[in-house]
């Protein structure tokens, strides 16, 4: 069988040895114009200082490191109208969970028997 | 309306185990709800199978060739195994739940959540 | 002579094997624990081994039937019978071939995977015979023919996995989600038991193809259906029936949980059973089909921005499998809606099927290779907490490749597997409907941003003091990483040979009820 045949979706195709061989190209041409930039590197000087802002760089190194909880707090703000009602349905009480099962099962019978 | 009683009590020990799994707390509770519908199950099955005036499916001997349905009766005593398993394996989740929580409650055991 | 035997019954080998095997486990364990790891590795492998001759069996022959006591397997049907099959049968076809595959593969790579995450643990001959009865119900739910023998696999099923889940004690909290997960189960497969009962009840058979060649979709048989659907796709994880997934997956070991994903796409498997093979052309298409689209749409949402929002690394990779099985339900549904309809099947119904179930084998390889990478840095550092975590890349630089590309294939970069699939899902459903094709990519683009957070706090960062100790995972946790990296980046390279070979068989069985039925009842 050709390994290089194209997946067909009905609406466009995927080949994804057409995408690596663009990928590689476009590495190379990153690559190329890269080389031709200027080299002005210096280490030991202010260029390979970390620039945070302005701000001093922390003494202890664990104060640079982010953890999740500080990821997306933005995004969880914004949809705080969603999460307010979505999160605290997961009560993690078992009546709740049988609950929802048996409501589901019910609310399918009635659809399923009506329609 | 009579030979359909075993069927109505069948409906009846399900119900009455769907509303102890939904409106008790206690986990032991729970898992007695789930031992009723499962009985409620177990009876509705050998009550498919039940046929008037019939004897036990042995073809040994019969006196007579009006027999009730085996298949049921081995898919219930299937159940009754599996039931038997789920319900020891239940209760001793339940006995570590308590042991380790002091409580067996579902409202207080919810420390997954979220 | 022997090859021939092994090849004529397959079926019974692919379940006798690692039953004995979980049962004789205990035994050989008492005596000394390195026999008992080789038999259980022995066994696993022979059982995948089993599987692969089987699948490759149904994939060139056609569907196999194998009929339990008839003295000749294949035929299901004895001659005083009068066309009745009164035997157990397990009728594999295209798609429980395909279903077997994804359980050898899953099933050998995380059994090599536990050899060396559970070394420190105690209690481990229960745990492999456990291990092994989790196979056997998942291997024994795809491959029957009889509706009671699916009931009794879901149950061995349930209860191994439960058993597992609570299997490490935790303080008593592994255990609290073991008995959700098995209580929740537990009143699953009664329902599932009550509606064979009603279909027994009605038509006098258990056999799938007899009741489906006789099925009226009278009242019963309509909440018979409900309730099967109901019960299965709640084992699946569907929202809003998911709540038992991620306490149960997030308890589980690591590499249990990667078991646990394709113990569920087994209940996803027996969904799709019951609505093509069984009812399929009695059925009310567009009421089904969008029922079990709206499950899909539901279960895409909520997983992934629950997920969003985890602070545990398992929690986090639980809601996420919830996310994906929504992928799985959302393409096998718009192809139930257009069943009807066959332009619209031709044109992209059977792509979205195609779709979807590409996304199940993929699925299991790329979840279950997270999990595993999950497992690996709980066990070497013994934190879950993603605010804790930080700098792991310095020590743990394999299983931060295997993460990556994990991540990447279940976010569908190119050119991982969950591309592929993905890419099949959103432009066939786009002609269905292109609401429902947006939003799988705004979930898609979703998962990304929740698996670059968990990448950010787990291996970005300075190397922190506290983990100056966590060395590299052991070997054969990297090499059952390594099994389930290199089929994701295959899939990927490859999705053309995968998808002609396995998946497209494995819809056309789907649909093709008749070919079902055919096969064990006879004639067309």
């Amino acid at each position: 069988m050709d390994i290089a045949a194209t997946l067909t979706t009905g609406f466009g195709f995927w080949n994804p040895l057409i995408w690596l061989a663009v990928l590689v190209v476009a590495l190379v041409i990153a690559y190329i114009i890269w080389v031709y930039g200027e080299s002005s590197y210096k280490p030991g000087t202010e260029q390979t200082k970390p620039y945070l802002s302005g701000n001093r760089e922390p003494a202890a190194k664990r104060d640079v490191h982010l953890g999740g909880g500080h990821l997306y707090w933005g995004f969880t703000e914004a949809l705080s109208g969603y999460y307010d009602r979505i999160v605290p349905l997961h009560t993690g009480v078992l009546t709740d969970y049988l609950l929802w099962f048996f409501g589901i099962a019910a609310a399918l019978i009635i659809i399923v028997g009506l329609i | 309306m009579y030979y359909n009683l075993p069927f109505i009590i069948a409906a009846v020990i399900a119900v009455i185990g769907i509303a102890a799994m939904l409106f008790r707390h206690n986990l032991v509770k729970v898992i007695m709800g789930l031992s009723l519908v499962e009985a409620g199950v177990n009876l509705f099955l050998v009550a498919l199978g039940y046929r008037i005036d019939a004897i036990a499916p042995i073809f040994t001997n019969a006196p007579s060739t009006d027999m009730v349905l085996p298949t049921v009766q081995a898919m219930t005593l299937t159940n009754i195994v599996i039931g038997i398993a789920t319900t020891a394996m239940l209760l001793s989740f339940t006995m570590i739940i308590y042991k380790k929580y002091g409580s067996a409650t579902t409202t207080t055991v919810r420390k997954l959540r979220g | 002579m022997t090859g021939d035997v092994i090849l004529q019954n397959a079926p019974a080998l692919l379940l006798a094997v690692p039953m004995l095997a979980a049962f004789a486990t205990p035994f050989i364990g008492r005596y000394s624990a390195v026999a008992r790891n080789i038999w259980v590795i022995a066994a696993m492998t022979l059982t995948a081994a089993i599987g692969f001759i089987l699948a490759y069996d149904v994939f060139t022959a056609g569907t196999v039937i194998y009929t339990f006591g008839a003295l000749d397997p294949a035929s299901a049907l004895p001659l005083d019978s009068g066309g009745i099959p009164i035997r157990i049968i397990f009728t594999v076809d295209a798609m429980s071939a395909f279903m077997v595959i994804i359980a050898a593969i899953s099933g050998f790579a995380v059994m090599l995977y536990t050899m060396a995450s559970e070394s420190k643990s105690s209690g481990k001959d229960g745990f492999y015979a456990l291990f092994l009865l989790l196979i056997v119900g998942i291997m024994g739910m795809v491959c029957t023919g009889d509706l009671f023998n699916f009931f009794v696999f879901l149950e061995i099923n349930s209860l191994a996995g439960a058993a597992l889940v609570a299997y490490r004690v935790d303080k008593g909290v592994a255990v609290e989600a073991g008995l959700k997960y098995a209580v929740i189960s537990t009143i699953g497969g009664l329902f599932v038991l009550f509606s064979i009962a009603l279909l027994y009840g009605q038509y006098n058979a258990l056999n799938i193809a007899m009741l489906a060649s006789s099925i009226q979709y009278t009242a019963l048989d309509k909440i018979a259906l409900v309730l099967l659907l109901a019960a299965l796709a709640m084992k699946a994880g569907a929202v809003p029936m998911h709540f038992w997934t991620p306490d149960a997956y997030s308890m589980a070991p690591g590499s249990i949980t990667a078991l646990l994903v394709v113990a569920s796409q087994a209940s996803l498997y027996g969904v799709f059973r019951v609505v093509f093979t069984l009812y399929n052309v009695v059925l009310d298409y567009v009421t089904i089909g969008w029922i079990i689209i709206i499950l899909g749409i539901l279960s895409m949402f909520v997983g992934v921005t629950m997920a969003l929002v985890q602070k545990d690394v398992k929690r986090l990779m639980a809601y996420h499998a919830v996310s994906q099985t929504g992928y799985m339900l959302l393409g096998l549904g718009v192809g139930l809606a257009v069943l009807g309809q066959q332009a619209a099947l031709d044109t992209y119904g059977i792509v979205a099927m195609e779709g979807g179930i590409f996304h199940i084998i993929n699925h299991a390889m790329y979840k279950g290779l997270l999990f595993l990478t999950a497992g690996a840095i709980i066990y070497r550092t013994g934190i879950r907490s993603l605010n804790k975590l930080g700098g792991l890349g310095h020590s743990m630089k394999w299983t931060m490749i295997f993460f990556i590309i994990g991540a990447l294939a279940i976010a569908g970069i190119p050119p991982f597997s969950g591309f592929a699939s993905k890419l099949l899902i959103y432009e066939s459903v786009f002609l269905f409907s292109p609401v429902l094709s947006i939003i799988a990519m705004v979930v898609s683009i979703l998962t990304l941003a929740s698996f670059v957070k968990v990448f950010h706090s787990i291996f970005m960062g300075p190397a922190l003091p506290e983990f100056a100790g966590v060395k590299e995972a052991p070997l054969p946790m990297l090499v059952g990483m390594g099994i389930l990296a290199a089929i994701t980046i295959a899939f990927g390279i490859a999705p053309e040979l995968v998808v002609d070979t396995i998946v497209t068989p494995a819809a056309l069985a789907l649909v093709d009820q008749g070919g079902y039925i055919a096969s064990v009842l006879g004639g067309a």
